[in-house]
């Protein structure tokens, strides 16, 4: 049975459909193959077999009568961060402690409707701070991928690790993720993985754990791009509960997948060219653009001139709406409570227990940028600098650029516990210098796997789109998929 | 611009999080490091530029001034860490 969890979303729509197997026997081949493989790399933090196993027999009874949704029967799982009816709800925080939810969030209630079943919740980043995964309450996640001969564990990148490894490691045929700075597209890119951020208002926030609420995005991480245009169209809509959800069509994703790209123009931003990139990204960006070239898309080279701007004015803006966004976790209302002499000293000893080290100093930074007299400073200058970088975009779209072509990351997976990301907070946060600005301009970016480094660990490539241009972006994340084929960890766990 | 251990503490204090003189101090380590990397956002002209309110081009949408939801009292308790007859309970607040 455990050949069923090699299958993608489209691949066992299909064999559902044709009746090959049941959804419940498919389900059944996820739990058992994460029994084993979780201990050994932590993805998930909750398993929900008796409901992934009610779900599956309910599709059943839905394949039976011919009916069911785009995801009958497909097991997914959910990233932490989404609220889950009665099931573990914790964005991975000691703070929240034991809660459950007594409501959906719209994303997972849009893939419920749709047949798909949940196995459970996934690991990651404490409330999605962090590029690593190693910031989570339930410790880290490790990558599938190891380099070549060594046995060294690596990280899956963050904050969806736990989503990118399930995928990667095949636990999962599907998951959920959010991003923020560039938390679907890095660890989609450290596992060899597909990932997509949709525009801003794309997909409901409501039942989302608020982050950092004007950058914060939901979107899939899948095996490849059609699942990933499947999974997207699933969790995408407009929501009376989230005013920044937008009303518009949801475009016909997988149907885009095989246009051609002639005559697209693909712009190369020379500000992504950074010091001390390693050869092999560079290499890898070069290959991205002859497949592109081959393929009959011009390339453009172009500059958007604020680009190196976008990471310290994400950080201020992030920690900024963090700070106010997690004021309401105060041992009261939810979650983990410390008592203390007062009311104030229960604040504040629940809040220095409940959080951890990444969660505070964001909260501290956040708190100070906004405070009286820096607020002009840091903040306003912030938000300042975003219209810029915005306006970047904007003149190169203008322009008649149709896409922007860049490496995802700076570098492959590094190793859990690195020393000179732990001593220094500012280099762990390089890791999203790639991906950040397209959250700072509330644009689509895509992560696909382009290739692998020496030591065999993937790469991905990102593609960046003008607003609510998803379709354009499978369309062109296909023909990196089509040149550099998929990447598949071998098995060692 | 660098903060001092006071500054830490008084920012600490605006966000209800406790911090020993050990933890302070390595925050304020940290702190400082970030707001050195941020600095660089002095660089930028920003004369004469609007600072961004909404990243998506659209008018703010309102709602309906409507009930639409409510009689919920167990469910907005139930994962209180202190509850009597639907009420959350706190330490005495007001002698």
């Amino acid at each position: 049975m455990t050949e069923l969890t090699s299958l993608t979303i489209s691949q066992a729509t299909k064999k559902l459909k044709a009746k090959e197997f049941t959804a419940l026997e498919l389900t059944d081949a996820y739990l058992s193959a994460t029994e084993k493989a979780n201990e050994v790399l932590n993805a998930y933090v909750v398993q929900s077999d008796d409901k992934a196993r009610e779900m599956a027999t309910a599709s059943d009874a839905r394949l039976a009568k011919g009916e069911g949704g785009a995801l009958e029967g497909i097991p997914l799982g959910i990233k932490d961060l989404f609220a889950t009816k009665d099931i573990h709800t914790q964005a991975c925080s000691h703070i929240l402690d034991n809660f459950k939810p007594r409501y959906e969030s719209t994303v997972t209630q849009n893939l419920w409707d749709d047949g798909a079943v949940m196995l459970g919740k996934l690991n990651m980043d404490e409330f999605a701070m962090g590029s690593s995964n190693e910031t989570s309450f339930y410790g880290p996640v490790t990558n599938p991928w190891r380099n070549k001969g060594s046995n060294q564990a690596l990280v899956p990148g963050g904050s969806s690790g736990g989503s990118a490894t399930a995928v990667a490691a095949h636990l999962c045929a599907g998951a959920t993720a959010t991003d923020t700075g560039g938390s679907i597209r890095q660890p989609a890119a450290f596992t060899g993985t597909v990932g997509i951020k949709p525009t801003y208002g794309r997909c409901s926030r409501w039942g989302i754990v608020a982050f950092a609420s004007s950058l914060d995005q939901a979107g899939p991480i899948t095996r490849d791009v059609r699942d990933a245009a499947i999974m997207l169209k699933s969790m995408a809509s407009v929501d009376e509960k989230d005013t920044t959800s937008v009303d518009m069509p949801i475009g016909d994703y997988e149907g885009a997948i095989g246009n051609s790209v002639k005559g697209m123009k693909i712009g190369i931003p020379k500000e992504y060219r950074r010091d001390g990139m390693p050869e092999e990204i560079e290499t890898l960006w070069q290959q991205g653009i002859d497949w592109f070239r081959d393929a009959g898309a011009e390339i453009v080279d172009i500059s958007l001139p604020h680009t190196v701007y976008a990471l310290p004015a994400y950080y201020i803006v992030a920690p900024a709406e963090a700070s106010s966004n997690l004021a309401r976790y105060d041992g009261v209302r939810y979650g983990l409570r410390i008592d203390g002499n007062d009311i104030t000293d229960t604040y504040e000893r629940t809040r220095a227990e409940g959080f951890g080290d990444e969660v505070r100093r964001r909260i501290l930074i956040g708190t100070y940028v906004l405070s009286s007299g820096y607020y002009d400073a840091y903040y306003l200058r912030a938000q300042k600098v975003r219209t810029l970088i915005k306006r970047d975009f904007e003149n190169a779209f203008n322009d008649g650029i149709d896409m922007i072509l860049t490496p995802s990351t700076p570098s492959a997976a590094f190793a859990i516990g690195d020393e000179e990301m732990a001593a220094d907070p500012v280099k762990m946060f390089l890791n999203d210098v790639f991906t950040v600005t397209v959250n700072m301009a509330g644009l689509p970016g895509i992560s696909v796997p382009a290739g692998l480094d020496k030591g065999g660990l993937p790469l991905g490539l990102q593609l960046i789109g003008k607003p609510f241009a998803e379709e354009e972006l499978f369309q062109a994340a296909y023909v990196i998929e089509q040149a550099a084929g998929g990447f598949v960890a071998d098995k060692w766990w | 611009m660098s903060v001092d251990i006071d500054t830490v503490k008084r920012v600490a204090k605006l966000a209800r999080i406790a911090l020993d003189a050990d933890r302070a101090k390595t925050m304020q380590g940290e702190l400082n490091t970030i707001l050195g990397f941020v600095e660089q956002l002095n660089e930028v002209d920003i004369e004469g530029v609007e600072p961004m309110t909404s990243v998506v081009d659209m008018a703010m949408k309102k709602r309906k001034d409507v009930v639409n939801d409510g009689d919920k009292a167990e469910d907005i308790v139930a994962n209180a860490p202190a509850v009597e007859e639907n009420f959350f309970m706190v330490s005495k607040v007001i002698e």
